[in-house]
């Protein structure tokens, strides 16, 4: 196992940022920690990487203590999300900084250099000032001079945040193509749900300094295991007693299941192939339902329609918390 | 431009056309006239002295005002401006009062050299501080970070990732800090008992000149300490790219 975190604790202050947190990061892969702003996860991060001290608790990068190493000794690669670039150094010399300072051969360097900048894609950018570059490639140089030191592991604290979304999807199918190149262990932190279940190939869901529920992308979807990390991985509607999805809603123009809810659609918006309704329940709910524009067409549904909902056979589903509304 | 002439540049043109006005001979033996001589010696290298210390001790005080947390520190800050604000004749009662015949503190300095450099010093202290302040503060934390995580020691990491960003501020400070030691007047005077050949600066060498009616020779001074004011402006220019290429 490549990162062993224990029995972490961090507070600012009054505010707790971690409570107890255990994650185990495996080997080669890349995990992403998940959750919302202020959860807990950069703070994670940055202890790993050693930028911050923990109040208690211990970390282990690959098999060595590394809780009261300073951050220069632990041989992680760290990115920054508004990518922390020495902005008087050129490229090339930005990517060169760690090489140099472990004062390796300057042939050496200008080789891996050039290799490097190959991969980022920004060979013909490296005689250019940071301050000449677009913020993804600002971003892809900021990598590069991570990957250059051949840390044992790579930390990215929301490394797409501050890219528009056009880039932030390009650089997002990149980091994934590169990891399956390069193979080193990545971290990544974001409060992006679509972007955590795309790219990683394991999610560690943290909400104030908690960790909700570690697992593959798939399990997180289809097996929550709370009514937060249900809600927090896409859309969620409550149905009698229980949370579960929009699309996960059966729905009748007659009452032919047991147990279906009764309810008028209140609201009726087509959005592409997609139409969502708001239903009106009996018992005084409001449920927001997804179907296909070619059911709610066969179905003749409009604002007014009288409906019966059943959760679908093979639904999501997950007890509703109290505190949810 | 025309606003930067009327201001800088005519004057200055003038100050240079009566030197000449008074002919070679009238320059030449005005310069290397003894007491003359001396007292630019000692407001220029008094001068360059106070600025090397303040380009460490300014940058320092910078850094502990943005980086550390103390208590008082508010009060501090407020003090840095005090040789801005207080008029130097005022800081020169100041010094004489703390440092003259009846020191209170037991350190009389009164007609001595080292009192010109303590007035050079207490007026000129707030330059590299208030340039270099608000440049440390707009630096990113983070930058100092990615250097740390990519194995950067604490020295290397100030030397070659703050200072080159710090380096404009630090020269636009000491260039400031230099012009301001090299014409002062009213903080020293009363300190330094004005004594030719020991404590005379240029800055009274040129009233002096003048209150004699000898123009000339108060234009020739002045001028060659504008030759030396704007050699130093240059090579403090050609310093700080060095520094800021270094990385």
């Amino acid at each position: 196992m490549s990162i062993e975190v224990k029995g972490l604790n961090k507070k600012f202050g009054d505010f707790v940022a971690l409570d107890d947190v255990n994650v185990t990061i495996p080997t080669g892969q890349l995990t992403a920690l998940l959750g919302p702003s202020g959860g807990g996860k950069s703070t994670l991060l940055r202890i790993i990487a050693g930028l911050e001290k923990a109040d208690t608790g211990s970390v282990t990068i690959e098999g060595n203590e590394a809780t009261h190493l300073p951050a220069q000794k632990r041989n992680v690669g760290f990115v920054f999300q508004h990518y922390a670039v020495f902005k008087h150094m050129t490229v090339a010399k930005n990517v060169a900084f760690g090489l140099e300072i472990r004062k390796r051969p300057k042939d050496e360097i200008e080789h891996r250099v050039q290799e490097l900048l190959k991969l980022v894609h920004l060979s013909q950018f490296s005689h250019r000032l940071p301050s000449q570059l677009s913020g993804g490639q600002r971003q892809r140089m900021a990598l590069a001079r991570a990957l250059a030191v051949e840390p044992s592991v790579l930390l990215l604290d929301e490394p797409f945040g501050a890219l528009d979304a056009k880039v932030r999807k390009e650089l997002r199918d990149w980091l994934r193509r590169l990891h399956d190149d390069v193979h080193v262990t990545t971290v990544f932190v974001t409060h992006d749900q679509e972007e955590a279940l795309e790219v990683a190939d394991e999610i560690v869901v943290i909400n104030e300094g908690r960790v909700e529920q570690v697992g593959t992308p798939d399990q997180l979807y289809d097996e929550p295991a709370n009514d937060f990390v249900m809600s927090f991985l896409g859309e969620v509607t409550h149905l009698g007693g229980v949370s579960l999805r929009p699309h996960d809603i059966e729905l009748e123009t007659s009452p032919m299941l047991a147990g279906a809810v009764e309810g008028t659609v209140s609201r009726l918006v087509r959005i592409g192939f997609e139409v969502r309704l708001h239903v009106l329940t009996v018992d005084g709910d409001e449920v927001s339902v997804v179907v296909t524009r070619a059911h709610a067409r066969s179905l003749q549904l409009q604002e007014g329609s009288t409906v019966w909902l059943t959760p679908a056979a093979g639904a999501t589903v997950v007890p509703r918390m109290a505190t949810a509304v | 431009m025309i606003w930067f002439s009327a201001l800088v540049l005519i004057p200055l043109m003038a100050v240079v056309v009566t030197a000449i006005d008074g002919g070679w001979d009238v320059f030449w033996s005005t310069v290397t006239n003894g007491q003359t001589a001396a007292a630019i010696k000692l407001t220029v290298f008094t001068a360059l002295g106070v600025t090397v210390v303040n380009v460490f001790m300014g940058t320092l005080i910078a850094w502990v005002l943005v980086r550390d947390r103390f208590w008082g520190k508010s009060v501090l800050e407020v003090m840095i401006d005090i040789p801005f604000a207080l008029p130097t004749i005022v800081a020169g009662l100041v010094l004489l009062s703390l440092y003259g015949n009846d020191s209170p503190v037991g350190i009389d300095i009164a007609n001595q050299r080292p009192a010109v450099f303590l007035a050079f010093l207490f007026v000129t202290l707030p330059f590299v501080v208030r340039m270099v302040q608000p440049v440390l503060e707009e630096l990113d934390r983070d930058v100092e970070e990615a250097a740390a995580s990519l194995g950067a020691s604490r020295f290397t990491t100030f030397r070659r990732i703050v200072l080159p960003s710090l380096a404009p501020a630090i020269t636009a400070g000491a260039a400031l800090s230099f012009a301001r030691g090299v014409s002062e007047y009213g903080s020293l005077v009363l300190l330094s008992g004005n004594l030719p050949f020991k404590t005379e600066v240029t800055s009274v060498r040129i009233l002096s000149s003048i209150e004699n009616d000898n123009v000339p020779a108060a234009a020739a001074v002045a001028t060659v300490l504008l030759v030396i004011s704007l050699a130093v402006i240059v090579l403090l220019n050609v310093i700080q790219r060095r520094v800021a290429a270094r990385g």
